[in-house]
């Protein structure tokens, strides 16, 4: 097997890397499972029930996946082995950040989705997730048992109820990306880029399957009726239907490089770098990009991700992005089954895991050019909205603590840490409770340090309501001053920068024509000096000497407001920032890092304030599924949590409720719902974006964080920051 | 009475005896060292010197709150400073705004690096042109480092009309001293992205410890000079446009400068 294996990965052509995606509970361990036994790199008794690849504690005793895992398996297709590369993803929605750093490793995706349940929220969210990445999407419907022996619907109805489904995930897929469901990234049926089943028990049916095997649609259906799935999966196995679905639909690594490259990475696409990663060319400099970091008890600390150009081996000098120091590879590895094997060297379209990278964390370009663009940084469609306070339970451990977590900050790159000046509270910001809770635990069971953690609290934004005059910050020295206004940044454009279409990184003319195309002044447009969060930085001056050597400590003073904004030092968010006039010193001198930044600083502060610094607070989609009978008690449990109710249908004799509630009230839902419905209602959350606090409580919040962060209690006023 | 005194280059006996005597005469002494300092002394001695004690000032009690100059309403206040009074911007500053508080002003002046530089190297006063200063580089948050291209401009122009251009170098409480050599290697970085020319093949002066006992003079050209071993702070450095033939005849004899450039002076 490992002959095969080092042999297949040096062929592109023979290459697929997966990932399998979906929302929470469809299914995607139990097959990811099963196509690891079926493939032979894993024993059948380890497979299935036993969720092989949900190895952790936390994950068995949860029973959902957490951290994503990568395999490999070889299968045979037309009698040509090919080399399989699988990311099982988790579901949850608070582990979202791995299905999104999984995308960018892969080049095609199983999308799974239960035949009971259908497309749910999160089937969306990860399917918008493989698009924006340009990762090609097959259907796998699991469950298909379920509908059967549970729900009892006949052929006809199953076959109704199938095509549906698939009308539905093209739907999504078609307003998505029209353009590449054009361009045939339709699911399909009859051309075989669906596949349905059962993971549980291993058979799973397309068309071309049932044109190899001659079982046809009927004679599954009879199969399950009469409770003999054994037989099924003997004729019909589960991983020959999905890997040669895989194999004949999904993209190799040079084909889908081509493509997906200006997608990933804005540098000129027709240099030297940018031709070597669209052809996969293993001899070109390296491109690798981190999409993961995991400590291994004997190797240490190892970095996965996609190499896109050039090759790996031991002792390789590279650069990391975002630093100036140089590291030296040390081992090289890709994935056998579940294990990680060493090899000599790894050439590129392959997904890689090596050791010795010191400076990289997930997200980070590792490459042989010096001066290399960067990947376009990963980002993941939600915001961390809740964070807890973390103590080391010994003080003697505190140097510890700091160091676990900036390692785990390096691993999981949707947790936020920061290390409260006032208070001297280190915080850990991340996507839910169930998602800090599981970080806590690490921290004490792998990392051995003992921790308390404060109750949650909810993350708030600051934003404004209006545009100001501009105002006048001065240096310290009073030798330089600077003129900025603010301004709300409209929505269209603040989607823009969130989703990452528009970055500095990109060159200066693509970025302006994007923002003109939502709407923005060409003026403006091409004056962008910075981004950060959703904010954004525009320089309108002219021809003001030594203001472009002085930009960045100007920038850098933005971003300090942009990360503790003058009310509450929560995140700023939707801002424009916009320099009007500057005048500077003419010696460098009297025009450094202590001089400019407080100026830049304290100007975007006061003018802040001016603009009625308001706070956000996040919300969450709440979905609940609920006998009709209890579903009195649901809807007054959310209205009694400022919830609104977006939308109410019935199915049968249950209920679906759609609605919006915000984070701050949503603590200790979990147990008030299941009390409230007799315990009978299924529910699930998606983040629900922000929303202005309303003014009634505003002022009283602020307040709380004021107190909380050790500031003053009053609310601050513009002339705290400025002379006016 | 607000005084400002100027206390010279390297220790506490450089101070003028009229600065002394006003030293010791006064009320309140204050002093700031974070535009200049002297090298070759301390605090505690300069107290021990004038029998008074000194009050140090941060630069935020210099230019922000400088609520101490009230004081010199009603008091006899000194302000100490290295080098000569005024020098530094700040300073003429602090006095307008003693003007404005109606407090009497007066200076008392002491040796300042600028005069110190022409004496060691041996270049003429009236020859030189815009001095510049050389700071730190600086890394942004976003990993950019920003190396200031204003001295290679001011060099520029100076060389343009033949004129020296003296080059102080960053105090800073954090990164610390700059050198020579460094303030030379950032010259020649920008000389490459620029490539204009400037630093080409020219001359420089590195000065280290003005004033001291053991102060060294050194010149060469601007590519060895950067290895040249100026032991410890301060140092300064000197770019000097065209030479004089007794300019470079003092460049040879006194600061140990390369004999080719007796061939180039007029
Ligand atoms: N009846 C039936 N149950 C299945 C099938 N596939 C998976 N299950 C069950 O569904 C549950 C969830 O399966 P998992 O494989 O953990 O689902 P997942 O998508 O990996 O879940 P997360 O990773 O937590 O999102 C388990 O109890 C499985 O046994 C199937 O085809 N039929
Ligand atoms: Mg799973």
């Amino acid at each position: 097997m490992v002959e095969r294996v080092t042999t297949l990965m040096t062929d592109p052509k023979k290459i697929r890397n997966i990932g399998i995606v979906a929302h929470i509970d469809h299914g995607k361990t139990t097959l990811s499972d099963n196509l690891l036994a079926g493939a032979g790199m894993i024993s059948k008794e380890l497979a299935g029930r036993q969720l092989f690849m949900d190895s952790d504690e936390e994950e068995q005793q949860r029973g959902i996946t957490i951290d994503s895992s990568n395999v490999s398996m070889v299968h045979t297709y037309n009698d040509e082995d090919y080399l399989i590369n699988l990311i099982d993803t988790p579901g949850h929605v608070d582990f979202g950040g791995d299905v999104t750093r999984a995308m960018r490793a892969v080049d095609g995706a199983v999308v799974v989705v239960d035949a009971v349940e259908g497309t749910m929220p999160q089937t969306e969210t990860v399917l918008r997730q493989a698009l924006r990445e340009h990762v090609k999407p097959v259907l796998f419907i699991n469950k298909v048992d379920r509908l059967i022996n549970e729900l009892q619907v006949d052929a006809q109805e199953m076959q109704v109820r199938l095509g549906k489904l698939i009308d539905h995930v093209n739907k999504l897929i078609k307003n998505m990306n029209e353009e590449k469901f054009k361009a045939g990234w339709r699911v399909d049926a009859a051309n075989g880029t669906v596949a349905f089943g059962s993971a549980l028990y291993n058979w799973a049916i397309s068309v071309p399957m049932m044109q190899k095997t001659g079982i046809s649609f009927k004679d599954v259906y009879d199969y399950c009726k009469a409770e003999d799935m054994k037989v099924l999966a003997e004729k019909c196995p589960l991983h020959e239907s999905v890997l040669d679905m895989v194999i004949r639909y999904l993209p190799n690594p040079i084909e889908a490089q081509n493509d997906r490259v200006n997608v990933i990475w804005h540098g000129d696409g027709s240099s030297v770098i940018g031709k070597s990663m669209a052809e996969a060319d293993a001899d070109g400099d390296l491109a690798f990009m981190v999409t993961d970091i995991s400590m291994d008890p004997h190797a240490g600390e190892v970095a996965t991700g996609r190499l896109f150009s050039g090759s790996f081996y031991r002792g390789l000098e590279v650069y990391t992005s975002g630093t100036a120091k140089k590291s030296r590879v040390q081992q090289v590895g890709i994935f056998m089954g579940p294990e990680r094997l060493e090899v000599e060297r790894i050439p590129a379209g392959n997904i890689a895991a090596v050791t010795g990278l010191k400076e990289a964390f997930v997200g980070s370009t590792v490459t042989t050019l010096d001066g290399m663009i960067p990947f376009e940084s990963i980002r993941h469609v939600s915001e961390p909205v809740v964070t807890v306070a973390v103590e080391a339970k010994h003080t003697k451990d505190l140097p510890k603590l700091v160091e676990v977590l900036r390692q785990v900050a390096k691993e999981d790159p949707t947790l936020q840490i920061t290390l409260d000046e006032e208070t001297g509270e280190h915080l850990m910001a991340g996507m839910g409770e169930l998602h800090l809770e599981v970080i806590g635990h690490r921290i004490e069971r792998d990392k051995n340090v003992e921790i308390t953690t404060s109750q949650p609290i909810v993350v708030y934004r600051e934003t404004i309501k209006k545009k100001t005059d501009p105002v006048e910050g001065k240096s310290p020295n009073r030798h330089n001053r600077f003129y900025i206004y603010v301004e709300p940044l409209d929505d269209a454009t603040v989607e823009l920068v969130k989703s990452g279409d528009i970055s500095m990184r990109m060159p200066e003319l693509e970025r302006r024509e994007k923002l003109m195309a939502v709407g923005m002044d060409k003026d403006q447009a091409k004056k962008i000096a910075g981004i950060y969060g959703s904010n954004i930085f525009i320089d309108m001056t002219k021809g003001i000497q030594y203001l472009n050597e002085t930009m960045e400590l100007v920038l850098d003073g933005f971003e300090e407001v942009m990360k503790a904004g003058p009310l509450s030092r929560e995140p700023v968010a939707n801002v424009k920032c916009v320099l009007v006039d500057a005048k500077l010193h003419e010696d460098a001198i009297h025009r450094g890092p202590a001089q400019i930044i407080p100026a830049s600083r304290q100007a975007i502060q006061a003018s802040l304030l001016m603009a009625e610094d308001s706070l956000l607070e996040p919300y969450q989609k709440v979905f609940i599924q609920v006998p009709q009978l209890n579903m009195g008690g649901a809807t007054k449990e959310l209205q009694g949590r400022r919830g609104l109710i977006l939308n109410m249908t019935t199915e049968g004799d249950l209920a679906l409720i759609e609605s919006r509630v915000p984070v701050a009230e949503l603590f200790g839902f979990a147990g008030e719902i299941r009390s409230a419905t007799e315990g009978r209602a299924m529910w699930s959350t998606e983040f629900g974006g922000f929303e202005i606090v309303p003014t009634s409580i505003m002022v009283e919040i602020v307040a709380q964080i004021r107190e909380r962060k050790g500031l003053k209690k009053e609310l601050p006023k513009p002339s705290d920051f400025v002379g006016i | 009475m607000l005084t400002f005194i100027g206390l010279g280059l390297f220790d506490e006996h450089d101070i003028s005896l009229k600065g002394l005597e006003a030293v010791r005469a006064a009320d309140l002494v204050y002093a700031e060292f974070y535009t200049s300092c002297l090298m070759g002394t301390t605090p505690e001695k300069m107290e021990k010197l004038y029998g008074k004690e000194v009050h140090l000032l941060s630069r935020e009690d210099v230019e922000q709150q400088p609520d101490w100059l009230e004081e010199a309403k009603t008091k006899n206040v000194v302000f100490l400073t290295g080098g000569d009074t005024m020098v530094s911007t700040t300073h003429v500053d602090l006095r307008l705004r003693a003007k404005k508080l109606d407090i009497e002003t007066r200076l008392i002046h002491g040796a300042s690096i600028t005069s110190a530089v022409s004496g060691l190297t041996g270049l003429q006063n009236y020859r030189f042109g815009k001095s510049v200063s050389i700071p730190h580089p600086y890394e942004s948050k976003r990993g950019v480092l920003v190396i200031t291209e204003t001295p290679y401009d001011t060099l520029k122009q100076n060389s343009e009309l033949g004129l020296h251009t003296l080059v102080f170098l960053d105090i800073d409480k954090d990164k610390g001293y700059m050198t020579v050599n460094r303030a030379l290697e950032l010259l020649l970085e920008v000389e490459k992205r620029r490539g204009e020319g400037v630093m080409t093949h020219a001359v420089a002066v590195g000065i280290a410890r003005a004033g001291s006992k053991q102060p060294v003079v050194k010149a060469d050209y601007a590519e060895e000079l950067q290895n040249f071993d100026f032991g410890e702070a301060l140092h300064i450095l000197v770019i000097p446009g065209k030479l004089h033939f007794l300019e470079a005849e003092a460049l040879v004899e006194l600061a140990g400068g390369p004999v080719a450039i007796l061939e180039e002076a007029d």
